[in-house]
Parts: C-alpha cells; sequence; structure tokens
C-alpha cells in the first residue's frame, strides 16, 4: 500500500479496493514498527486518524470525496492543531494544546486527509539537521548515523520510510529542500505568500513558507492544490487567483532553458554531489531542455544577510514566550521579572536563545542601520541576482546542499558551519522565490536531490520539470532497505 | 567584532534571556562567531539600493475597521499557567 502513487491511491480508496481506515491502519501500524529508532515523530495521534478515516470512508461512499479523501497526512509540529500537542521542538511548547488548527490543517480536514500526527523538527525551525528538537534528533532513514537535514527533518524521514504518504512542511533558509534532499524525497517551496502561515508558529514572518514534502512531483501538485491559495487571516497572503498545480505535469520540456550559475559549482561543492547533479541537468537535456550559462554574483552575501534578518525577526515573533499566557512556566517565580528571564531561559534550547540574542543585537540602539538595514539591503541585491537571472532563462538549477547527510553531532558544536551549508537554500528564501528538490541520486550512498529554482509564482512549471525528470528516472521511487 | 561580558549583559537584558555567570564567557564567544559572519556585508556599497522587507515588495492588505473575532477567553485561557477570573496570573507587581 505505502509504495503506491497518490492519485493509484485515490484510484483505490475510489473504486472500494481499501478503506481509508485499512490504509491510516496500515501506516499507523508501520510507524508502531518503525518510529522507535527514527523519532520522526513528536506526536501519534491513533484514535484522530481512525476517527478521520471513518468520516472520509463516508464521504468516499456518498460520492463527496476529492482525489485526497482519505488520505493521511503527517503534520509538521510546527503547525497548530486544535487539540492536539503542538510543541515546535520545544519545551517551551511542550504542554501546549492548541486551541485553534493552522490555516492549511483547516484546508486539509476539509478535504478529509486523517491526520496521522506531527512529525519532528529543529527547536522553532531553527537549524538544519533536526538535531535541536527538545524530544532528541530524527534519525536518516538511509543510515541511522546520519541527520534527515532540518528543520523539516522528522517529515522528510517519515516519507523516505513510509511513515505517511503526504506531509507538511515549513522552509524558512531551506528547511523543506534540504531534508528532501538528504532523505531522497521531493519538497517544494512556494512563492512567498502561495500558502498561508496561519497558525504556523512564527520564526521568521517574511521567510516563513509552508510546502508539502512527498515521495513524486505529481504527489506535491495534488498536496499543493489541497493547502495553497489567499487566507485573509494572513497579512501576507497574495490575493491572486490559485492555479491548478497539476495542470503543467504532463507538458513537454521541448524547449526549456535552464539556466547553471558557475558560481554554484565552485569551491566547497562535494564531487560526488557535483556528479549527480551535473548527470541530472544532463538528464533534462535528453528531455529537450537547453542549458545557458548565468550568474548570481551575490550569491555569498546571502547568509550573512539571512543570519541578521531572520533572527531579528525571531527576537520580535519569539518575545510572546513570556510565561504568562502559554507554554512553559519557571518553578516558583519570586517577581515578574524573574518569572520571564527563567520561563525563556529554562524552556528555550541553546540554538534558540543564541538566535534571539544575536537577532535582539542586530536590532538594538547603534547597530540597526549597519546591520539590521544593511542586510535588508543585501536581500534586495540577492533577489535583483534572480530576476536578471531569469531573463535569459526559465529555471535555475544547481546543488540543493553542499554535500549529503552529515553525521548526527558532526556540525552541532559548530553553528558557522552549520549556517554556511544552507548556502544554495538561502538565496530563494531571501527572494520569496519558489524551488523545488527532486531526487536525482547516490553520493557516498546517501540520496541527494536536484534543486530547479523558477520566477515568482511558476510552481506549476517546477513541479511539470520534476515530473518529467521522474517519467525517465526512478530516484523517487528508491527507498531504504529495512523499510520497503 | 568581539562581544565582551557588557554585551552580553545588555542583550540578556534586552531579551529577558538569563545567561549564568559562568556561562557568559562561552555565550560571549559563541555570539562572536555569528556576528564576524555578518563584518563580510561591510564592505559592500549598497549606496543606491533601497531596502527590502518584503519579497514582492507588497504592502500590508487592509481590511475594514469590524469586530471579526469572538469572545473565546475561556478556551485561550485553559492552556495558561496560571488563570482566574479571566484574568492572567503573576507573581505580585505592587505591593
Amino acid at each position: 500500500m505505502h509504495n503506491l502513487t497518490i492519485k493509484q491511491m485515490s484510484e483505490k480508496l475510489h473504486a472500494g479496493e481499501f478503506t481509508s481506515v485499512q490504509l491510516t491502519q496500515h501506516y499507523l501500524d508501520r510507524i508502531a514498527k518503525y518510529d522507535a529508532e527514527l523519532n520522526a515523530y513528536i506526536t501519534v495521534t491513533p484514535e484522530l486518524a481512525i476517527q478521520m478515516a471513518e468520516e472520509a470512508d463516508k464521504k468516499l461512499a456518498d460520492g463527496s470525496a476529492e482525489l485526497l479523501t482519505g488520505i493521511p497526512v503527517a503534520h509538521k509540529d510546527i503547525f497548530c492543531t486544535d487539540g492536539v500537542k503542538t510543541s515546535c521542538g520545544s519545551k517551551m511548547l511542550d504542554n501546549f494544546i492548541a486551541p485553534y488548527d493552522a490555516h492549511i490543517v483547516t484546508q486539509l480536514k476539509k478535504v478529509g486527509m486523517p491526520i496521522l500526527g506531527k512529525t519532528n523538527m529543529d527547536e522553532f525551525a531553527m537549524g538544519s539537521s533536526s538535531e535541536s528538537s527538545y524530544y532528541g534528533a530524527t534519525k536518516n532513514p538511509w543510515d541511522h548515523q546520519a541527520v534527515p537535514g532540518g528543520s523539516s527533518g522528522g517529515a522528510a524521514a517519515v516519507i523516505a520510510a513510509g511513515l505517511a504518504p503526504l506531509a507538511t512542511g515549513t522552509d524558512t533558509g531551506g528547511s523543506i529542500r534540504q531534508p528532501a534532499s538528504f532523505c531522497g524525497i521531493t519538497g517544494i517551496k512556494p512563492t512567498y505568500g502561495a500558502v498561508s502561515r496561519f497558525g504556523i508558529i512564527a520564526y521568521a514572518s517574511s521567510f516563513d513558507q509552508a510546502g508539502p514534502m512527498t515521495r513524486s512531483a505529481e504527489d506535491s501538485a495534488w498536496l499543493l492544490n489541497a493547502m495553497a491559495g489567499f487566507d485573509e487571516r494572513d497579512s501576507t497572503s497574495l490575493e491572486r487567483e490559485k492555479p491548478d498545480y497539476t495542470a503543467e505535469l504532463e507538458r513537454s520540456l521541448d524547449g526549456l532553458k535552464i539556466g547553471v550559475p558557475a558560481e554554484y559549482f565552485g569551491e566547497g561543492l562535494d564531487a560526488d554531489v557535483a556528479k549527480v547533479v551535473k548527470t541530472a541537468i544532463a538528464e533534462m537535456e535528453k528531455l529537450g531542455a537547453e542549458v545557458v550559462e548565468v550568474h548570481l554574483p551575490n550569491k555569498d552575501l546571502a547568509v550573512p544577510s539571512y543570519y541578521v534578518l531572520a533572527p531579528a525577526e525571531a527576537s520580535s515573533n519569539l518575545s510572546r514566550f513570556d510565561g504568562v499566557r502559554f507554554g512553559y512556566r519557571c518553578e516558583q517565580p519570586k517577581d515578574l521579572t524573574d518569572l520571564y528571564k527563567r520561563s525563556r531561559s529554562e524552556g528555550f534550547g541553546e540554538e534558540v536563545k543564541r538566535r534571539i540574542m544575536v537577532g535582539a543585537y542586530a536590532l538594538s540602539a547603534g547597530y540597526y542601520d549597519a546591520y539590521y538595514l544593511k542586510a535588508q539591503k543585501l536581500r534586495r541585491m540577492v533577489r535583483d541576482d534572480f530576476i536578471n537571472a531569469f531573463q535569459s532563462c526559465d529555471v535555475i538549477m544547481g546543488p540543493v546542499a553542499p554535500t549529503p547527510a552529515f553525521k548526527i553531532g558532526e556540525k552541532s558544536d559548530d553553528q558557522v558551519s552549520m549556517y554556511l551549508s544552507d548556502l544554495y537554500t538561502i538565496p530563494v528564501n531571501l527572494g520569496g522565490l519558489p524551488a523545488l528538490s527532486v531526487p536525482a541520486g547516490f553520493a557516498q550512498n546517501l540520496p541527494v536531490g536536484l534543486h530547479i529554482v523558477g520566477p515568482y509564482f511558476s510552481e506549476a512549471k517546477l513541479l511539470n520539470i520534476g515530473h518529467q525528470f521522474q517519467q525517465v528516472t526512478d530516484w523517487h521511487t528508491k527507498t531504504p532497505a529495512q523499510y520497503q | 567584532m568581539s562581544l565582551g561580558k557588557t554585551e552580553v549583559e545588555y542583550i540578556s537584558q534586552l531579551t529577558q534571556i538569563e545567561v549564568r555567570e559562568d556561562a557568559v564567557d562561552g555565550v560571549a564567544e559563541k555570539l562572536s562567531n555569528i556576528i564576524d559572519l555578518f563584518a563580510q556585508m561591510e564592505a559592500v556599497d549598497t549606496q543606491n539600493v533601497l531596502p527590502m522587507a518584503h519579497p514582492l515588495d507588497a504592502v500590508q492588505r487592509l481590511r475594514p475597521d469590524v469586530v471579526t473575532e469572538v469572545d473565546q477567553h475561556e478556551k485561550l485561557q485553559a492552556i495558561a499557567p496560571a488563570a482566574a477570573e479571566a484574568h492572567y496570573l503573576v507573581p505580585q507587581v505592587i505591593e
């Protein structure tokens, strides 16, 4: 059952070959069998899942079902889910039962998609390895010694190991695409504003964007159709007609112009990863695409700019965690200041505290112009590089990450080295552009993704390219031997 | 640029995050490593570049000034560490 595509799964549900309850139970059984070793879920919700599956079966029986009705989903633990613990990977929210649903949770509930549980992640989505979770590190299903990437590492791991057919993630600096690359799955970060941020626990609001994490590009297109769309409760939600993200899947790649930036293949890129990416681009040429050289001269400015802006936004967003209204409160505070300080110091993990402190410093009197304003200017320069490049190409291709998944513990003491490993994904977030990671091969026996970046609102085109690539390659169907 | 004890104490105050006396040096070092990363930005000429706050240069949407929220304080306060009679409880502030 768990090796079917979403479309096949849906056809079988509609044909009555199995029920949503049976399908959901199948995944719950796999979670019970495998998740103890992977630690990919923070919370599993078997009773809720079965109850929702029963309702989905009624829809399937009475003819009101849609394509995704009855297909279970795992939500990253950053999405508020009414009545279910929503921890964001933090001790701060270990006792937080969300009192409402995030917009995308509501959307998927309306379609009738049972919730299997909430997936593990770096605390408050601040990380690239899923090691900073209060609930312990998630393991990569391909190698238990390796990280699954982050921050949506749990989501990537559950898809790779067949512990959910579909998962939701968020991407602030690469948190969908990098774990997708590390775990050999498909993940897309849509254009900023395409998917509502309502009910997503905020990290850096001008970057945060939710998207699907799935086996194939086709599966992502179906899930994105259900997630995207205008929501008045998100002040940056885009008011424009929602496209059908599956509409272009079957289009030929004949004449597609692929921009390949020379800067992406320089020093620091693992030779095996480079080979996988170049082979994948050559495969695109066989499908009729043409390669042109483009330049992104300011790419090295993206990481410092991001690490000013994202922590600055985080320092403001996370000031709401004060031990008063919800979340963790320290024992026996002696006064109000003690309550604030100890609740925050005891409730937040080290990396979260570090980013709040860096952000507050960058915004503080005397440094605002030198750091925050300067970083906002560099943000525009990095974005304009992409706009210029898209004058001569339709999409840009390159690596998602400079290496395959690294070992657990390898970088956890060296923040700057971890930050620099996001050099390919972060520029896309600065620009607010859509980008896809598709499995493209293996390096050192670990999966490697191909990064496909497009102009604003080109999600359907990116998914079309991913889908056509997946018609002639089988990297997206590979699963680790023990989870087949 | 290297941060010292004074800066760490100032940031601790700004963020309401306690830094224990024996942890100050370690925190200062780690924060300095990150702030060193920012130094790369200094050399870039940005004189004619406008700061960018929103990727699509969009402006904040306005809505009619009407009440849209319903009263759900009981539900929202049920998850508070301490609440009573529609108030959040904190240690006494005024003697």
